[in-house]
């Protein structure tokens, strides 16, 4: 048996010729998965449960919340723009794009901050009942995934605008990528079993 | 060359094939139109008693459509299926679970 | 040399940045053995005051706190870390890796873990010792009646570690999937492989329930929700829900790993393969997923209805069944075989005898009625003891002396290992037996003494002894460890004569594990004469070019001090100081993702 080394000693080696970081990331959202169901759980046992108002029907803005989802929806398009036009190597389209994906993502949470300053005035506070308390939590802590996923499309930019964003490093903005989308399939559980069926 | 740029070099074709730029955004018109059916149909009193699974099927579709193309699912290794549906399997069982618990089973009174 | 720098010095600082498995294993055992000592002391205090009836050796406030320390910390900080331990120190050996996927995310497990623990046991120097038990139940946590930092303590600690656990089951999922040797197909990787990959993804999935519920107290205690405040709606059984959806898949977290350690040392000394491999592969497999379908077995007495506590009546009932095939396999694989009673074969048997009488006493909980007879009384204590610091901590130990020498280079005494064996075994049933006895005679858990009319003053006794039996084999485990550290015999690269991988490399290990990747035929490649001298012709000798490992680095220490720090911050019950820690984590954080691993340090 020869001693040379063989592909299996190059420290790139793997078993199923799959990105290492992409296996590790998909099993991580897998593992999100269940930190939101837990916190929409929460949400779903407690509706109905409030013992004082506000109530969501008295609070809830299904037009204002249909446009953010759908700026949310659009973010992600842009993302697999900005991940096909880094693939490319193209830094305009990759740059454009991932500046629109923080353009998207940032509206999205300025209507949240919207629309939380909106309910507090209201009176739904975390703490004025069960509603407020399984509400805030539940999309403050999505909210915080698309504030982290603002940042991390932040650098990408600066990155890509810079020229060190090109078709070998297709694999960080995918995972990127993932995450991104990630975050808007959450919400889209979130939009359906908050908003839509109060 | 660090150790991500060389790995990620070596598997640059492995997702299998790449979807036009059409493509995208025909997926992106149907996520925005089924969006705004379901919006309609939450303002349309008549289906108000088939609202719930109407719209838990049109979101299924959603989340499908952006799992399978937008984070490219369907074309990549079934490993990457695999990972991500066994927490999505359980996280699922899990809502299900609490809410049959809460709003669908008598409990002992008093 | 190149100037790579992979730390293989033996400096503290070298300890401090490693991000060799093997080191961070060895370290991850000392940390959860030094918690061993401290929460072997709780239960010392706790059978010290429960002697005899009616003492006031300590107080009922110190009690509870000795019970929930003592529970949370065997656990916590050392079950869990020490099945971590050995994830670490052999899964790579076994697949024929270099290291795990992710090596800084592993260091940065194990300082999140260590800072966790550190912090949890730094209440006691602040006169606020955790004291609502392991489990914590809701509302006896909230504010109103428990006002003060003993509970934050709890839940900001044990947040800390969830995220350590997170990160290292996917790091091992991760290193399972992708970074096998070549032929070493999924139904070829040793048991204890195997297991480590199904304990993972119940980690993955069930600490992030863990967290919620967590997260939901803290936003009572810190910020007036309302989650568990029953004036306002919420309701404490959801405590209960989400406590258990985490608390029964990690009873099976604590288990698997122990299964897949005797799956591995049994068939070594029956000088047999493990009989009905993928039987053991997929009852394991199934254990992980039905251990989702049975929590609330433990709140049979919250009133959850006729209907539901039917349905987990049936699914616990079931979930016996492929626990009860794995031990059918491991005595038939015995059957038949040349038996070798080394202490890590005792502590096998051991296993399976204790472990059995653990799963009675379990079955027999199942019932719905006949736990309500015994929910909260001393036959639980009885037999969670059986299948944890009976079932769980003998499979570790019978791993410590089957894998010393591979990772030591030096035999363990086997002469005190049987000493240490036979002292654990007569005091672990000493101490642990009798609480049936005590427990049908309704003495209550949690309660920091008894009445003379209970008639529960024997067993109380006989438990008192046993648990200082108990812990004098836990002090000859230590002197064993130490002195065959020291000056045990110098041992081969497969003293045992076994078949995985693992044991075709030099002892210990050199850092990069493997001169050359081997290529893998079957589940048993050293036992197979031309198998094995393949292997060993390229794992025995210096390789013509010393392999590259990653660079060691001081990023894992502080971003784990970033993420402790974050949870700490919470306590000062100001919304954005957490928010600080969380810039100086994504500082961090940010540096990292540009740190190459591989970069050639300046000579």
């Amino acid at each position: 048996m020869s001693m040379e080394a063989t592909a299996a000693d190059d420290h790139d080696y793997t078993s199923t010729g799959l990105p290492t970081w992409k296996v590790g990331f998909w099993t991580f959202m897998g593992s999100e998965c269940l930190f939101f169901a837990s916190l929409i759980s929460t949400y779903m046992v407690y509706k109905g449960a409030s013992t004082t108002g506000p109530f969501p029907a008295e609070v809830l803005n299904i037009p204002l919340t249909s446009i953010s989802t759908f700026v949310l929806l659009m973010s992600s398009t842009a993302m697999v723009l900005a991940l096909d036009g880094v693939q490319r190597g193209s830094r305009k389209l990759a740059s454009f794009w991932l500046a629109m994906v923080i353009v998207l993502g940032g509206t999205f949470l300025g209507f949240q901050v919207y629309e939380f300053t909106h309910f507090v005035h209201e009176g739904l506070t975390i703490s004025q009942n069960v509603f407020g308390s399984s509400f805030f939590v539940l999309t403050g802590f999505h909210g915080a995934h698309v504030t982290v996923g603002v940042l991390w499309m932040t650098i990408l930019f600066t990155m890509s605008v810079r020229g060190k964003l090109t078709p070998a490093d297709a694999l960080k903005v995918e995972i990127a990528g993932l995450y991104w989308h990630f975050v808007d399939i959450v919400w889209i559980v979130i939009f359906t079993l908050i908003y839509l069926l109060q | 060359m660090s150790n991500f740029e060389v790995a990620a070099e070596a598997q640059v074709h492995e997702g299998g094939s790449h979807a036009s730029v059409g493509f995208y955004w025909t997926i992106a018109g149907v996520l925005a139109v089924i969006t705004a059916v379901e919006v309609a149909i939450f303002y349309i009193d008549a289906l108000a008693p088939a609202l719930a699974p109407i719209l838990l099927t049109l979101s299924a579709v959603k989340f499908a459509l952006v799992v399978m193309f937008f984070m490219h699912l369907k074309f990549d290794s079934k490993i990457f299926t695999g990972v991500f549906v066994a927490g999505l399997s359980i996280g699922a069982f899990v809502v299900v679970a609490l809410i049959m618990l809460y709003h669908f089973l008598p409990r002992l009174e008093g | 040399m190149s100037g790579h720098d992979s730390g293989h010095g033996n400096g503290l600082w070298s300890w401090i940045t490693t991000v060799d498995h093997k080191r961070i294993g060895v370290m991850y055992f000392i940390a959860a053995l030094v918690f061993f000592v401290v929460a072997g002391a709780e239960a010392l205090l706790i059978r010290i005051q429960l002697w005899g009836p009616e003492r006031d050796f300590i107080s009922a406030e110190t009690y509870n706190q000795m019970f929930t320390m003592h529970g949370t910390t065997m656990i916590f900080l050392v079950a869990m870390p020490l099945s971590v331990a050995f994830f670490n120190l052999i899964v790579p050996l076994q697949i024929g890796a270099r290291d795990v996927a992710f090596p800084r995310l592993n260091a940065l497990s194990f300082w999140i873990f260590l800072f966790g623990g550190i912090f949890l046991n730094s209440s006691f120097l602040f006169g606020a010792v955790p004291d609502t038990s392991w489990v914590g139940y809701a509302n006896l946590t909230s504010s109103q009646f428990s006002p003060g930092r003993n509970v934050d303590f709890w839940l900001l600690g044990l947040s800390i570690l969830g995220v350590s656990s997170i990160i290292g089951g996917v790091n091992f999922i991760t290193t399972i999937i992708n970074l096998r040797a070549p032929g070493m197909k999924l139904m070829r990787m040793p048991l204890f492989t195997w297991m480590t990959f199904v304990t993972s993804f119940i980690l993955v999935t069930a600490l992030p329930v863990f967290a919620v519920a967590l997260i939901l107290l803290l936003f009572d205690r810190f910020f007036g929700a309302n989650f568990y405040r029953p004036t306002a709606g919420g309701d404490p059984v959801l405590w209960q829900h989400l406590f258990w959806l985490f608390g029964h898949p990690e009873v099976y977290i604590l288990i698997l790993p122990s299964f897949g350690v005797i799956s591995d040392v049994i068939p070594t000394f029956s000088r047999k393969p493990l009989f009905g491999y993928p039987i053991v592969v997929y009852a394991g497999i199934l254990i992980g997923f039905l251990g989702w379908g049975v929590w609330s077995h433990h709140m049979f007495t919250s009133g959850l209805g006729p209907i539901a506590d039917a349905f987990f009546v049936a699914s616990t009932m079931i979930i016996a069944i492929p626990t009860g095939v794995k031990i059918f396999n491991w005595i038939a694989t015995m059957w038949g075989g040349q038996i070798q009673l080394t202490t890590a074969m005792l502590y096998c048997i051991g296993l399976l005898a204790i472990f059995t009488l653990g799963g009675l006493s379990g079955i027999m909980h199942s019932s719905a009625p006949v736990n309500l007879q015994q929910h909260d009384s001393y036959f639980v204590v009885g037999h969670f003891h059986y299948v944890v610091a009976g079932g769980v901590m003998m499979g570790l130990f019978a791993g410590l002396y089957y894998w010393f020498p591979k990772i030591t280079g030096r035999m363990m005494d086997e002469r005190l290992g049987k000493i240490n064996f036979w002292t654990y075994f007569v005091g672990f049933n000493l101490t642990f037996f009798p609480m049936h006895i005590s427990g049908l005679y309704g003495m209550p858990r949690r309660t920091w003494t008894y009445a003379a009319e209970l008639n529960v003053s024997l067993p109380n006794m006989l438990s008192t002894i046993g648990a200082f039996i108990f812990a004098l084999s836990a002090l000859i485990l230590v002197y064993t460890l130490i002195k065959s550290a020291l000056a045990g015999e110098p041992a081969g690269p497969n003293p045992w004569k076994a078949a995985t991988l693992e044991w075709s490399i030099p002892s210990p290990p050199p850092h990069y594990n493997f001169a050359v990747i081997p290529t893998v035929r079957s589940r048993e490649p050293l036992w197979r004469e031309d198998e094995r001298r393949e292997i060993e012709a390229v794992t025995l000798k210096e390789p013509d070019v010393e392999p590259v490992m990653p660079n060691s680095s001081y990023l894992p220490l502080l971003l784990a001090s970033g993420v402790a720090m974050t949870w700490i911050l919470v306590m000062t019950g100001k919304w954005w100081a957490p928010l600080i820690g969380l810039a100086y984590t994504g500082v961090w954080i940010i540096v990292w993702a540009f740190e190459d691993p591989f970069a050639k340090k300046g000579a």
